[in-house]
């Protein structure tokens, strides 16, 4: 897939001047101020940091779990006012519910859309556990799956609504580094298949210049957002390639040199 | 295997001692009698009915309040967790009547309602429903947020959300609170069949009493032996593996 040039596509979440501060007993800690970005289209933007708040907050501003305190965001033009299946979340840990297996866990984000017959929904969760890789798992519960299997029931059901919008918050985080890289070429090949934008945090320098189209070093106490990475390389993209490394090591000195 | 054997094996070598005891005579025998006097009892009162029908009718009573208990508890619990006031007021309600030892709702069952078949309902529901609905509320607010972020994600709210995923995402702690409900309802229930004699009907904490008014000590222990075989069997095979299925399907810890 040849590099895209993101500007003259349509904007997909705008956030402006967004600002949120947590208070604690004593403290009071700024965990956002004055964020302003723009996702557009089918972009994979990368907010990148040290493990603290700022990052899961935005994201969670975006989802609608939460609601700052100054600014606004918009998705396709409307203001975010609660969660809703047109910004799918996938979480560090799978949240799957517990007394349905993986097939139960699909066919639950599918049920709330009315506008599907049983059929469609079966068939449509039986082509994301395919997609996934976990046909033989589809009656295994949770409690039976390892944490990369988990992550790919999650994914399948963060999909099957398909949404327009994928938000995920550390998703890879708790696997093994075998497991990450291959959800790396399954992450990038759904995206191929698929238009989809996806705004994806982590704190791993190197899956964020092997995934993002671009990336946002953020600050912690207060949250900024202080530098921004563009990374036009050809996709799909392995995680050992030079110009993976290269780039994460341009953004590694970056981090370094900030704190 | 081994288990079970060294078990049985343990409560033989218990029942030998027992009877060695009583025959070196070390107590008087209208206080301690001995297993075969026990088991005599036991066989006798089988035998005639009596203790069969003392169990079911202490069964009976059981179930009908307990049910009871159930069907007012956890919509209760499930208010107490949904509405701040009414944690703030029936929750401080609940705790206190929880901690109310079952056995002093007797007097006043029995100026309410007489020596009658009503009191013992309710001081059965008295005994269970207030741990089945805090079992419930703590169920609910131990829900882990990251499942109800997931479940609103994929778009769920109001009713939907409850019914589909607070309710089942809760029922281990529910389960426990019907656990621990039941158990406070048979200690409530065997109290006031000690101390209440309704001639409608004789439970085996009746049994008890009258065991105890006409001194045969056989039939005090023997009894009580029925009470704690019966609260183990249904422990241990109804409310136990229940609850390890559930906290190992939902990967929870007991409270």
């Amino acid at each position: 897939m040849s590099e895209l040039d993101f500007n003259s596509l349509p904007d997909k979440i705008i956030v402006e001047h967004v600002s949120k501060h947590f208070r604690t007993d004593n403290r009071s800690m700024q965990v956002l101020e004055d964020i302003s970005l723009t996702v557009k289209v089918s972009e994979f933007v990368c907010l990148l940091g040290p493990s603290g708040c700022g990052k899961t907050t935005l994201l969670n501003l975006i989802a609608g779990f939460e609601f700052p305190e100054c600014g606004k965001i918009f998705v396709d033009g409307k203001i975010v006012k609660e969660p809703g299946s047109d910004r799918m979340v996938m979480f560090q840990e799978s949240a799957l519910f517990p007394w349905l297996d993986t097939m139960g866990n699909i066919l639950f984000s599918l049920s709330l859309n009315r506008s599907l017959t049983p059929a469609e929904r079966k068939d449509k969760a039986d082509y994301f556990i395919r997609l996934v890789g976990l046909e033989k798992f589809a009656h295994a519960f949770p409690h039976e799956l390892s944490g990369g299997m988990k992550q790919r029931a999650a994914l399948a059901r963060a999909l099957a609504p398909g949404p327009q919008v994928l938000l995920m918050d550390e998703p890879f985080a708790a696997l093994d580094a075998l497991t990450r890289e291959q959800l790396y070429e399954d992450l990038q090949l759904i995206r191929m298949n698929q238009e989809i934008t996806i705004v994806f945090v982590t704190h791993n320098v190197a899956e964020a210049a092997c995934l993002g189209d671009r990336i946002l070093l953020f600050s912690s106490n207060p949250g900024k957002i202080y530098k921004e990475f563009l990374v036009k390389l050809e996709r799909p993209r392995d995680i050992r390639d030079l110009k993976v490394a290269q780039i994460a090591g341009e953004v590694t000195h970056h981090l370094r040199t900030y704190f | 295997m081994i288990r079970w054997g060294s078990a049985i094996l343990f409560f033989i070598v218990l029942l030998i001692i027992w009877q060695k005891l009583v025959d070196f005579g070390l107590w008087p025998p209208y206080l301690i009698p001995s297993p075969s006097e026990v088991g005599d009892y036991l066989v006798r009162a089988t035998e005639d009915g009596t203790l069969l029908m003392a169990c079911y009718v202490t069964l009976r009573r059981l179930l009908q309040g307990y049910i009871f208990g159930l069907l007012f508890g956890i919509p209760l619990g499930l208010l107490m967790a949904r509405f701040q006031l009414l944690h703030d007021t029936m929750g401080i309600i609940a705790l206190g009547l929880q901690a109310l030892p079952s056995v002093c709702w007797a007097p006043l069952a029995i100026l309410w309602f007489g020596q009658t078949e009503k009191a013992m309902f309710f001081i059965v529901v008295m005994g269970s429903v207030w741990s089945i609905s805090l079992a419930t509320e703590t169920g609910v607010r131990h829900v882990p947020v990251l499942w109800i972020h997931a479940a609103k994600t994929m778009g769920a709210k109001g009713l939907h959300l409850w019914l589909k995923v607070i309710l089942p995402a809760s029922l281990p702690f529910v389960i426990s609170g019907m656990k621990q409900g039941w158990a406070f309802a048979w200690r409530s229930l065997m109290a006031a069949e000690v101390y209440i004699t309704v001639l409608t009907g004789f439970g085996l904490g009746n049994l008890l009493h009258y065991g105890r008014e006409l001194h045969v000590m056989e039939a005090v222990i023997g009894v009580m032996l029925v009470i704690m075989a019966i609260g183990l069997i249904i422990d241990q095979l109804a409310f136990s593996p229940v609850e390890h299925w559930l906290h190992r399907r939902w990967g929870t810890k007991k409270v």
